[in-house]
């Protein structure tokens, strides 16, 4: 178990090291880099922009700057916004409530749904159900996750009426029912893609497993189809499932950042998009460092997960 | 209609045939089979693969894919506990699933991957128990742990809670052999249970097997392509080839003079460990087993066969003839194949 | 030995192989009735957005005040107008022509990005394949709108930028798929067999290697396709994508949003023609997929 870990946890510092190059590249040496949102102020003259550059450490060489951004990166100062003087870190960490509770009920909703009709269509090879399941699955991951949110809009708030079209909750109204109104379409949003993956997924996972011996070891023992399927079969089928978890992060944090703008969402997403916007430099590039780390710990806890929940993966 | 008469035994099968369908028509898998295991009695069944031994066996528990997709024709008579005699593939799901591991069990070729690889062994057992009897999982448990120290598992009570990983393929197999010992079947079919296994393994499971057949008198179908088991373990012999029996009879007959071509030379691709005075050639036969898409005309064998004659075997499909003591054989020279290979 | 009894050796192997590979391909491809629905789908589009514009009696630029929101079908405006009384199917089919450049352009460069990145892992192998695998999976590690739009803020949008920042942003998945398979077929014996008779590492690449990886890549490759498409219609539906008065299929919907209770038809149609190309493309790649796979020739 311990060298497993520590293996694990090795590989995951390795590629955030990786990780943090290429985000600090990405933004550095894109044309005009951090200094762009100063060249657009008007009268701005070229010695004023030097000297700036000069006090932002920007005229040294890339390296070095890089070394010192990770140096404060790693103890907690991830500078401040642009825009309000902010600390980094506090801005973001306000915001990933809003995006928690979001990416949750839509993996939850995905998960449940997705497995069932994976599960559904591999018993039932062949059959109308698997066919359309199939068919709509590719649909579902063609259509742009914005455009379903406004077509959700149109239909479920502005023809009739009965969702709220955006925001978390209406203002002065604090309850439960408020906040779960709010969240019912931006989840289902969110979850219609992660739905079809794990659909495909889970009837994938299914088929591999029914063609197996012991599926047919099972059947001569004279349990029930139900039985086999469920206790033999799904069991089995589940464990693929555990890391696809870890995988679908990354797609699932993109499409929050889609879907909290379409449903005013007052998430991570959306603070990046506005920080984009002000070309506040320090917060686009905390939030693209939080939302790699997120994806780094998910997939380092779905592999310790699946390796538990193996008997054959000796920890 | 009244119960069918099956006289002693366990399992009269009765023009087994088995269809399954394809794109391109139905492909018949196993012609007109016939064949009976009496209480106690060990039946081999011979074969390469594809000649439609797994099928059968397959068939008769009903494991083949259900109805559009494979087509049963025939009868398979079996006896149960209560002295009632059914027809295996008349019953309906309902009733064959009461006797599928229960009075008819079945082991495998792969004891690697014929286990749940998620699930404690003890727990494979006992769903078998618990499946068939009215007892709760303790008591499930208990008989599990039973089985297992019958099948020569020491320390039945730890390895209750192993995974299959931990064990070898030899401890899987005897596994898989007390779980299909759970409720104490009167049919055991053995679908090449010795195949995947190293020698000296192979032999203790064969042991075992007869052990367990003297202590409760079960009644055996033993598939296998291997005639040095055969020997060993069998009471009667039946050989298929291309879907069809193609020689049966009393182990000793059949091993000593077979009088297909066929069995002839299965028995030459035999090494054996005897002295003899001359030099025997170990030869295979050559060629493949047609597919049951393009099966030749006349005999099956007959591309293959080193007595075919030109006109005859190619032209005519050969009866199953009776020849002596009980012997069957299809083929349409089995004397003068029989006075060919008498001759020194 | 005669042409006769060459035509005699050969012929019953010819017979029982059928057919070539690429022709069992090509049938199973057709027997795809998904495949051949994207196919044809792609194929009027493009037919479409290529000629349509020429026909159709409408200025996508043309600003008609008097016109604005007027409801499909009317006045002649099969798909209707929008908030500047433009023709909407022009508008559509004019989109239709930047968003389906984009997605084939980041096509190319993608696969090109992913396959070079690919066949080098996946070749020599050792250190020099897992720094560029170890690359690969941290990029994968960001979200790829996150990337995208980051990119795409700082840069001018233009056609060629946000094609090259949507290639930039998707050319991983290539990747592994061509490393994979390359490290597949590395240490098969007709590789081996190149490298003794003294092939270079380029000619076994790109010669032996590159060729028998062909079926992923091309599955890989239409499915980026989708991918672009989606990709280019999120940033220029995020405001950083192709700039107004050019219309692409995103930013179409970047206003819709705004006009959703009273011309839903703004929000619908550019939806749908996205929807509809990504759809496609999915399928095509999934016909592919099943076309390629040699092992379906056993069955």
């Amino acid at each position: 178990m311990a060298s497993f870990l520590l293996n694990r946890l090795i590989q995951s510092v390795i590629l955030l090291a990786l990780v943090s190059v290429i985000g600090f590249a990405v933004l550095h040496l894109a044309p005009g880099g951090p200094l762009s949102q100063f060249a657009l102020i008007p009268g701005m003259t070229q010695e004023q922009l030097a000297h700036i550059a000069h006090e932002m450490g920007l005229d040294r060489p890339l390296p070095l700057q890089y070394w010192e951004w990770v140096s404060r990166l790693v103890t907690g100062d991830w500078g401040h916004s642009y825009r309000d003087n902010q600390p980094v870190l506090a801005i973001i960490s306000g915001r990933l409530p809003a995006t928690f509770e979001l990416m949750l009920t839509a993996i939850a909703l995905a998960v449940l749904l997705g497995v069932t009709v994976g599960v559904l269509g591999a018993v039932r090879r062949g059959s109308i159900f698997d066919s359309l399941a199939t068919v709509g699955a590719m649909v579902a991951l063609s259509i742009p996750t914005f455009w379903f949110g406004l077509i959700v809009i149109y239909i479920f708030a502005v023809k009739l009426g009965w969702l709220p079209a955006g925001s978390r909750s209406t203002v002065g109204d604090g309850s439960f029912s408020d906040y779960f109104r709010h969240l019912i379409a931006p989840a289902v949003v969110l979850a219609l893609v992660e739905v079809a993956i794990w659909s495909r997924y889970m009837r994938g996972a299914m088929l591999d497993v029914i063609s197996q011996d012991f599926i047919r070891t099972a059947r001569a023992k004279g349990l029930s189809e139900k039985s086999v399927m469920l206790r033999h079969a799904f069991r089995n089928a589940l464990l693929p499932m555990i890391e696809l978890a870890g995988l679908e992060l990354p797609t699932l944090l993109g499409g929050a950042l889609v879907t909290e703008t379409v449903f005013t969402w007052p998430g991570m997403g959306r603070l990046f998009l506005d920080s984009l916007g002000y070309r506040d430099y320090p917060v686009v590039m905390g939030i693209l460092m939080v939302s790699a780390v997120l994806v780094l710990i998910g997939s380092l806890f779905a592999d310790i997960l699946s390796a538990a929940a193996d008997p054959r993966i000796r920890l | 209609m009244g119960a069918p008469e099956i006289a002693t035994a366990v399992l009269d099968v009765r023009n087994l045939s088995v269809a399954f369908a394809t794109h391109t028509g139905p492909v018949a898998a196993v012609h007109d089979v016939s064949f009976t295991v009496a209480p106690g009695e060990t039946l081999a069944l011979v074969g390469e693969s594809g000649s439609g031994k797994s099928v059968t066996s397959l068939a008769v528990m009903r494991l083949t894919p259900p109805a559009p997709r494979t087509r049963l024709d025939g009868q398979a008579l079996f006896r149960s506990r209560d002295g009632t005699v059914r027809d295996l593939l008349a019953v309906p799901e309902r009733a064959m699933r009461a006797l599928r591991g229960n009075e008819i069990a079945m082991i495998f070729q792969e004891p690697m991957t014929s286990l749940n690889p998620v699930q404690r062994v003890g727990d494979q057992i006992a769903e078998a128990v618990m499946t068939h009897r009215p007892v709760g999982r303790r008591e499930a448990l208990d008989r599990a742990e039973h089985l297992l120290a019958r099948v020569g598992i020491s320390d039945a009570r730890r390895r209750l809670a192993a995974f299959p990983h931990h064990l070898s393929g030899g401890m899987r197999q005897r596994v898989m052999i007390a779980m299909a010992l759970a409720c104490d079947p009167a049919l055991l079919i053995a679908d090449e249970p010795t195949t995947a296994l190293d020698v000296t393994v192979q032999a203790q499971i064969l042991e075992l097997l007869q052990d367990l057949q003297r202590e409760t008198g079960m009644a055996i179908v033993f598939i296998t392509h291997n005639l040095g088991v055969v020997a060993e373990i069998a009471d009667r012999v039946m050989v298929m080839y291309a879907g069809r029996i193609v020689e049966q009879g009393e182990v000793g007959p059949v091993m000593r003079a077979p009088l297909m071509p066929y069995t002839q030379g299965l028995l030459r691709a035999v090494p054996t460990l005897t002295v003899s005075d001359g030099f025997v050639p170990l030869t295979s036969i050559p060629g493949t087993v047609p597919s049951p898409t393009a099966l030749p005309p006349g005999c099956a064998f007959e591309p293959r066969c080193p007595y075919a004659l030109p006109g005859l075997c190619d032209a005519t499909t050969p009866p199953l003839d009776d020849a002596f003591d009980g012997q069957q054989v299809r083929c349409l020279r089995w004397d003068a194949v029989a006075a060919l290979e008498a001759r020194p | 030995m005669s042409s006769a009894t060459v035509a005699a050796a050969v012929l019953p192997n010819r017979r029982l192989a059928g057919t070539s590979p690429r022709s069992r391909a090509w049938g199973r491809f057709k027997r795809h009735r998904l495949a051949m629905f994207g196919s044809g789908v792609i194929l009027v589009l493009v037919f479409a957005v290529i000629f349509g514009p020429m026909i159709l009696p409408f200025d996508p630029l043309h600003i008609d005040l008097r016109h604005r929101f007027a409801p499909p079908p009317g006045n002649g405006h099969l798909f209707g107008t929008d908030q500047l009384g433009r023709d909407l199917l022009v508008r559509l089919l004019m989109a239709g022509r930047i968003s389906l450049t984009i997605g084939f352009m980041a096509m190319v460069v993608s696969t090109l990005i992913g396959t070079s990145v690919g066949v080098t892992a996946g070749y020599y192998g050792g250190l020099v394949g897992t720094v560029l695998m170890r690359i690969v999976d941290a990029v994968l590690c960001f979200p790829s709108v996150f990337l995208l739009l980051a990119l795409a803020a700082f840069i001018k949008p233009s056609i060629l930028t946000i094609t090259l920042i949507i290639a930039a942003t998707g050319w991983m998945e290539v990747a592994r798929v061509v490393q994979a398979q390359i490290k597949a077929l590395r240490h098969r014996d007709f590789i081996l067999a190149a490298e003794m008779l003294g092939a270079s590492g380029r000619y076994v690449m790109t010669r032996e290697l590159l060729p028998n990886a062909a079926g992923p890549i091309i599955v890989a490759a239409t499915l980026t396709v989708a991918r672009a498409i989606l990709a280019e219609a999120y940033v220029s539906f995020l405001g950083y994508g192709i700039q107004a008065p050019t219309a692409s299929w995103g930013n179409m919907l970047n206003n819709a949003q705004q006009y959703l209770n009273s011309a839903p038809w703004l929000a619908i149609f550019p939806g749908l023609m996205i929807t509809l190309a990504v759809t496609s493309f999915n399928f095509i790649g999934d016909g592919l997929r099943d076309a390629l796979d040699a092992r379906m020739d056993l069955t």
